[in-house]
């Protein structure tokens, strides 16, 4: 079942293709990596989900419904420009943008009562947002994002300018909200970030889905089958074949095989011959790796099922 | 709708609950009376100098008597210039008037030479001049042989009377004109016509700033997650529109309102004083023999069940046409508030023009000019309300109001397609040729 199902879409301005026919399934309940360089048309289709602009063509399903006007209170979206208005009180702007959600007043006080507690600023409720700090203004900011429990989390380049502390809280409860079953878009740049959190991806550049799917079966599909040995002791001469043998450093060597079989194959090749392993690790490639190798070999579009 | 109304709430509560708001609010009033008070008190101050002069008339022109006016005393003399200049010498008074006789009837000229070492203030100086000049044509009419009563009756005041040929049914004994119904009409058009331009333009600017500060602190973008940008627009328009009013109720109570507190409390003489020496209007009514009871009548006779509905309308016609016309620029000038200036020009000129005609409207408010420019809708919201008390026939109100409304529909709308697009533009200089786009672009 996809909490969101895009096929198709497609968004131009005046001067150039945002959005160029863009096709996705993000299964419920997954943490869903929204990779792309900047300008690659990311915030175009965010916006575009969460019902700011439409798409020119294309259809949308939102937890198997078509996308309408009632689904932007089942998101929550933290925008990579941030802000919130100066001169309100930390609650009563919170209580605002819940209400604005469609949240009743009450609950809305509830749930922000609990939040603010979670994150120890509970005293701050009658503050004004311009006495706070930068980074108590993004707590603020995350709090307003999912306090009406959204369905689904739209977080663009949420870690951008936080400390890595309130970076390992935010991350934390990331999670914790995933577990409850609240599906998560995690938008970025940085491409490690998504090896971190995320289950599921989508790569998108210049406009274009290069590259989507779960990320570790993305990791497999491009892996070139290259193992990392470590081990103690010296391997004599010609044990392993020059084909295989990619690097050699004392104490460790790379090497690459048409499959694990053949691998393990090598190693047990090599433990007969009495050499200790201390370590045996197969080699990913990072999605950035995946990322340049997929844009610079076609710029076409690669379906991982 | 529901979320307009939250839009609202806020917009308006966070900006009445301020306390800059509140100051200006309550001390403004009070700052008016005040500085009404001591402006009256200022104008009602005179000349504390006192000063005694001598009159030489050898040829008793003055005939011998001049009244002391509050800083001048007058006595006359028969002794020589010689002698009085030494008594002036001793400070036994402060200046001699020398009054040559009287030679050429004819003569529409005189010289009268006042001595002293200090100058006479020209307050005193020009009180000097006319009662000089008064007392010289008693003289002459004395000299030339003038019935002075047949004189008199040559000065005729003369007001036109008008009154109405096709009174409505039933109306036929009533006076439903008078001399003063223009006057009040006028006066009545001319304070709503300033009325609708101050809250056009302050309102509208408000509207534009907060937009700009939306923008500028990104929150924009989270609202519009979860309104649709026009309701934004709206709910900001109507709220801070919602605050422009309230404000100004409360000031339409509390100015005068103070205005007399503070003037009881001084024991000042209310209103001929009030007014400084430039607004002789109502003093001219007053001396013309008619009383502040019939000003009243006037204005209790003009049609208020019409003027007042129509007032409104055009007032929240205006109201919605400018300001959303300002939230518009206020959303493609974005970060630099200087250069998106430019952009409120083609806002401003029409407010301004639709000012001078209203002006002109409240002189000739039949003219074709008034006429058209009531009709016009960017100009009908400042000019219409000035000629309401006028009694334009019915058509052109049905006609202006109808235009009016469709406007504000129109006006409205084409702001909401600029808004949405200006919004979500960052760092881009937005030309009126890119705002042109925005209009036809798709959401």
């Amino acid at each position: 079942m996809s909490i969101l199902s895009l096929r198709d879409v497609n968004k131009a301005y005046t001067n150039h293709k945002a959005v160029d026919n863009v096709s996705f399934e993000m299964p419920k309940g997954c943490i869903f990596g929204m990779l792309g360089p900047n300008g690659a048309g990311k915030t175009s289709l965010i916006r575009i989900i969460t019902c700011i602009t439409r798409a020119d063509s294309g259809t949308i399903y939102f937890d198997g419904e078509i996308l309408n006007e009632r689904h932007p209170e089942m998101i929550g979206y933290m925008p990579e420009e941030r802000g919130l208005y100066k001169k309100m009180k930390v609650g009563e702007h919170l209580i605002y943008l819940a209400v604005l959600k469609g949240m009743p007043v009450q609950t809305a006080k509830k749930e922000i009562a609990v939040w603010m507690e979670k994150f120890d600023i509970d005293s701050w409720y009658n503050k004004k947002i311009e006495e706070l700090s930068k980074g108590m203004q993004q707590k603020i900011q995350f709090i307003s994002t999912v306090v009406h429990k959204p369905k689904l989390l739209i977080l663009d380049e949420p870690f951008s300018g936080l400390d890595p502390i309130n970076a390992n809280l935010i991350k934390d409860e990331i999670s914790n909200l995933n577990n409850e079953g609240i599906s998560v878009i995690f938008s970025t740049h940085r491409m490690e970030q998504v090896e971190e959190i995320c289950d599921e991806m989508v790569l998108i550049n210049k406009g274009k889905n290069v590259l989507s799917g779960k990320v570790a079966e993305i990791k497999d599909r491009f892996k070139e089958n290259k193992f990392e040995i470590s081990y103690s002791g010296n391997i004599p001469g010609g044990l392993i074949d020059q084909e295989t043998l990619l690097e050699s450093k004392p104490g460790k060597l790379m090497a690459s095989a048409s499959s694990l079989g053949e691998m393990n194959q090598i190693l047990a090749h090599l433990i007969q011959n009495g050499v200790v392993i201390t370590k045996f690790e197969e080699i990913l490639p990072s999605i950035n790796e995946i990322f340049i190798k997929t844009v610079t070999a076609s710029g076409e579009a690669v379906k991982i099922d | 709708m529901d979320k307009l109304w939250i839009i609202i709430k806020r917009e308006y509560l966070t900006r009445v609950k301020r306390k800059a708001f509140i100051l200006a609010t309550f001390l403004t009033p009070l700052f008016f009376g005040i500085f009404f008070v001591v402006i009256t008190i200022i104008f009602a101050y005179q000349s504390d100098d006192v000063r005694k002069i001598v009159i030489q008339d050898p040829g008793e022109v003055m005939g011998n008597a001049m009244a002391d006016s509050k800083s001048l005393y007058f006595t006359f003399s028969d002794e020589t210039l010689e002698e009085l200049k030494v008594r002036y010498n001793k400070e036994e008074f402060d200046g001699i008037l020398v009054i040559p006789p009287v030679k050429d009837l004819q003569s529409k000229k005189m010289k009268v030479q006042y001595l002293s070492d200090k100058q006479l203030d020209p307050e005193s100086n020009s009180a000097l001049e006319s009662e000089l000049e008064k007392k010289l044509r008693k003289y002459k009419i004395r000299a030339l042989g003038f019935d002075q009563e047949k004189l008199a009756s040559l000065d005729v005041s003369i007001t036109i009377d008008p009154d109405q040929i096709n009174k409505k049914d039933g109306a036929e004994d009533e006076k439903t004109f008078t001399s003063l119904t223009t006057a009040v009409a006028a006066a009545m058009g001319g304070l709503m016509g300033v009325i609708m331009y101050l809250m056009v333009f302050i309102n509208g600017s408000m509207v534009m700033r907060s937009v700009m500060e939306e923008k500028m602190s990104r929150i924009v973008e989270v609202m519009i997650s979860s309104v649709k940008p026009f309701q934004l627009m709206l709910g900001k328009i109507i709220g801070v529109g919602a605050v422009g009013l309230t404000q100004f109720l409360i000031w339409a109570i509390l100015i005068p309102l103070i205005a007399l507190i503070v003037s009881l409390f001084m024991g000042i003489d209310s209103s001929p004083q009030m007014m400084p020496p430039g607004a002789t209007g109502a003093e001219e009514l007053m001396d013309s023999g008619l009383n502040p009871g019939l000003l009243i009548a006037e204005i209790q006779r003009m049609n208020w069940w019409l003027i007042l509905p129509m007032f409104i309308v055009f007032f929240l016609g205006g109201f919605f046409i400018y300001s959303s016309l300002f939230a518009a620029v206020g959303s493609a000038i974005g970060d630099d508030m200087g250069e998106g200036q430019a952009l409120t020009i083609p806002i401003t000129i029409p407010v301004i023009l639709a000012f001078y005609i209203m002006i002109v409207a409240i002189r000739a408010p039949n003219s074709s000019l008034a006429v058209w420019a009531s009709i016009f809708p960017l100009f009908s919201p400042i000019v219409m309300p000035a000629r309401l008390a006028f009694n334009p026939p019915a058509w052109q109100i049905i006609l202006s109001a109808g235009l009016l409304i469709l406007s504000v529909f129109f006006f409205v709308w084409l702001s909401g397609r600029i808004y949405r697009i200006g919004i979500l533009m960052y760092g881009k200089k937005a030309s009126f040729k890119e705002i042109g786009k925005w209009l036809f672009s798709k959401g």
